[in-house]
């Protein structure tokens, strides 16, 4: 049981967390991290979960599954959009770097070769 | 609750951490986005087992199965340049998740009000708060999706608009407290929900194309808010720290675009860009256009040129050509970097994702204050779909409605390419001095089809 001061202790430090994680992000990651964050508050999931177990009543039910729904749906959307944008993200020397220095390195080994 | 979920939920509350400060450097983004998803698996597996769930649980698999698959499959398909408004719907559905838990909550203590004694007052304040929060989230992120898919007229305005919204939220609001002071039953739980719901939709009625991501942003941070205060509800330390952290940053992320756009978080809201005032400057020089062969040629022979990407670029598909027009050009020994606005795209960023798309390093790619002094030592600039983030009245005219926006000193350069699919202003209606200047030119067509003949014409030389 979290008792109410404590709450606030979590709800400040982790509002401090959020502004100092973001506020040094390059405008690159704007766009995935907005999606990253929108992925991170999918953990709504267990909430619906519980709701949805401590529902008695058919309408209880209904708006609980619903909400379920909706929770599976912002979390795993999420993961999947962010994913699919950070997978993009590469530097010259992972792309065409490796590929120029591989042929660097061909060509190299060629002379060598050739001097041997 | 036992000591496994309590564990559980704090691993991942440290995985989401973790997960997000990874997520700020690119090389070590794609690990960040994954620590964070190992977090969320933990999290949703140990949940079977919480003491508070009394049943249901093939619902919940089902539910989860179907929410999970739909998205799943839906964000698979998306194309990148469609990323802006998934983000909304995802967004969306985890407002209306939040929403949801409050009204299952609400509903409770309406039909059991002995309930309220074991959750205490504060938490049912705080719950009807999130339901508030929640739902406006959820029905202004559905709009916000439906207009960036092109599904809804772009903005809708209507008389007394500002009036009639504001007067929803107060009924909506006055409605939240009397659910909180007196839990007054079922109907008119329904009523505030309703109002809360028609508060979104309000909201984002209005607002249109380049103001939307501001908006998706800020439902973002406030479907945040709406998951920490049902973590409030349901005692969930998980939900309490991954809601606060994506409430702050998803509002210091909306500032920062407000900013970056010039314009404050309530004038985006509430008013919008007035009709232009008539042009109080005459406009020195003349518009000229070359061809695509001349253009080419200009690049060809330069030592150092400067890409200036805009929305246009992602809407023609054009980067793909791009990026094969690059590397023809690096071939030839010329430095070639990109220029990014940080509102360039439909989000800040949005525009570096395009271009990683089409395979362009990021290290190629700058931003504005990275790049802006070295407009000048640039032989060629070459603007493509981009108009207001390079209109240098910006700087100089006080009057313009752009006055004061940053923007890329690209008239510095010593010959500008403009390539626009035809005369017309941006989306702010101002008209761009840039394109009068003496070393400007423009090149006139559709942004793929310009830099195919572009390319062509390069490999001929």
């Amino acid at each position: 049981m979290i008792e109410g001061l404590s709450a606030l202790y979590i709800l400040m430090l982790a509002g401090f967390v959020g502004y100092e994680v973001i506020s040094r992000v390059p405008v690159i990651l704007h766009t995935p991290l907005m999606s990253g964050s929108n992925f991170v508050h999918g953990i709504v999931v267990v909430g619906a979960m519980v709701a949805l177990g401590q529902a008695e009543t058919f309408g209880e039910q209904l708006i609980g599954f619903i909400a379920v729904v909706l929770g599976a749906g912002n979390a795993v959307g999420g993961y999947v959009v962010t994913e699919r944008m950070l997978e993009m993200f590469k530097s010259s020397d992972k792309r065409q770097g490796k590929e120029s220095n591989d042929k660097a390195k061909a060509l190299k080994e060629a002379a060598k070769g050739g001097k041997v | 609750m036992s000591a496994l979920i309590e564990t559980s939920y704090f691993a991942t509350a440290v995985l989401f951490i973790l997960g997000l400060k990874r997520m700020s450097h690119p090389t070590t983004a794609r690990s960040g986005v994954i620590w964070a998803g190992i977090g969320m698996g933990l999290a949703t597996l140990v949940t079977f087992l919480h003491p508070e769930i009394r049943g249901q649980y093939g619902l919940m698999l089902l539910a989860i199965l179907i929410g999970g698959g739909v998205a799943w499959w839906s964000a698979k398909r998306v194309a990148m340049t469609d990323m802006p408004q998934m983000i909304a719907i995802y967004n969306g559905m985890g407002g209306g998740a939040a929403g949801g838990i409050a009204a299952v909550e609400l509903m409770r203590v309406a039909g059991d009000p002995s309930l309220i004694e074991s959750h205490g007052h504060l938490a049912l304040w705080l719950g009807v708060l999130g339901a508030l929060i929640g739902s406006v989230a959820f029905s202004g992120s559905v709009v916000a999706w439906a207009k960036l898919d092109g599904r809804m007229k772009k903005a809708v305005r209507f008389a007394n608009q500002q009036q009639i919204t504001l007067a929803v939220l107060v009924a909506a609001v006055l409605l939240g407290i009397w659910v909180a002071a007196a839990t007054p039953g079922i109907f008119v739980l329904l009523i505030f929900f309703l109002l809360a719901l028609a508060f979104g939709v309000m909201v984002a009625l209005p607002i249109g194309g380049a103001d939307m991501p501001v908006v998706i942003s800020l439902f973002n941070a406030l479907t945040g808010l709406a998951v920490a205060m049902e973590g409030f509800v349901l005692d969930n330390a998980a939900m309490i720290i991954a809601g606060t952290v994506v409430g702050a940053a998803g509002s210091l992320l909306t500032l920062l675009m407000a900013k970056a756009m010039n314009r404050s978080l309530i004038n985006i809201l509430f008013k919008q860009f007035g009709p232009v005032s008539e042009e109080a400057t005459e406009i020195e020089g003349s518009i000229k256009d070359v061809g695509t062969m001349d253009a080419a040629v200009q690049m060809a022979y330069a030592d150092r040129v400067i890409i200036v990407p805009g929305y246009g670029l992602a809407v023609a598909q054009a980067q793909h050509k791009l990026w094969e027009m690059v590397e023809l050009l690096q071939e030839r020994g010329i430095e070639v970097s990109f220029a990014i606005h940080p509102v360039a795209g439909r989000m800040p960023g949005h525009m570096n994702v395009l271009l990683a798309e089409a395979g362009v390093p990021y290290d190629m790619i700058f931003d504005l204050e990275e790049i802006n002094n070295d407009f000048e030592t640039a032989d060629v600039a070459l603007v493509i779909g981009a108009n207001d983030v390079v209109n240098p009245v910006a700087k100089t005219d006080p009057d313009s409605p752009l006055y004061g926006m940053p923007v890329l000193n690209v008239d510095e350069a010593k010959n500008v390419l403009v390539v626009k699919r035809g005369q017309g202003t941006g989306f702010s209606g101002v008209e761009n001095h840039l394109f009068y200047r003496d070393n400007a030119r423009m090149v006139y067509g559709d942004g793929q089809k310009v830099i195919t003949e572009m390319i062509a014409s390069i490999k001929t030389l």
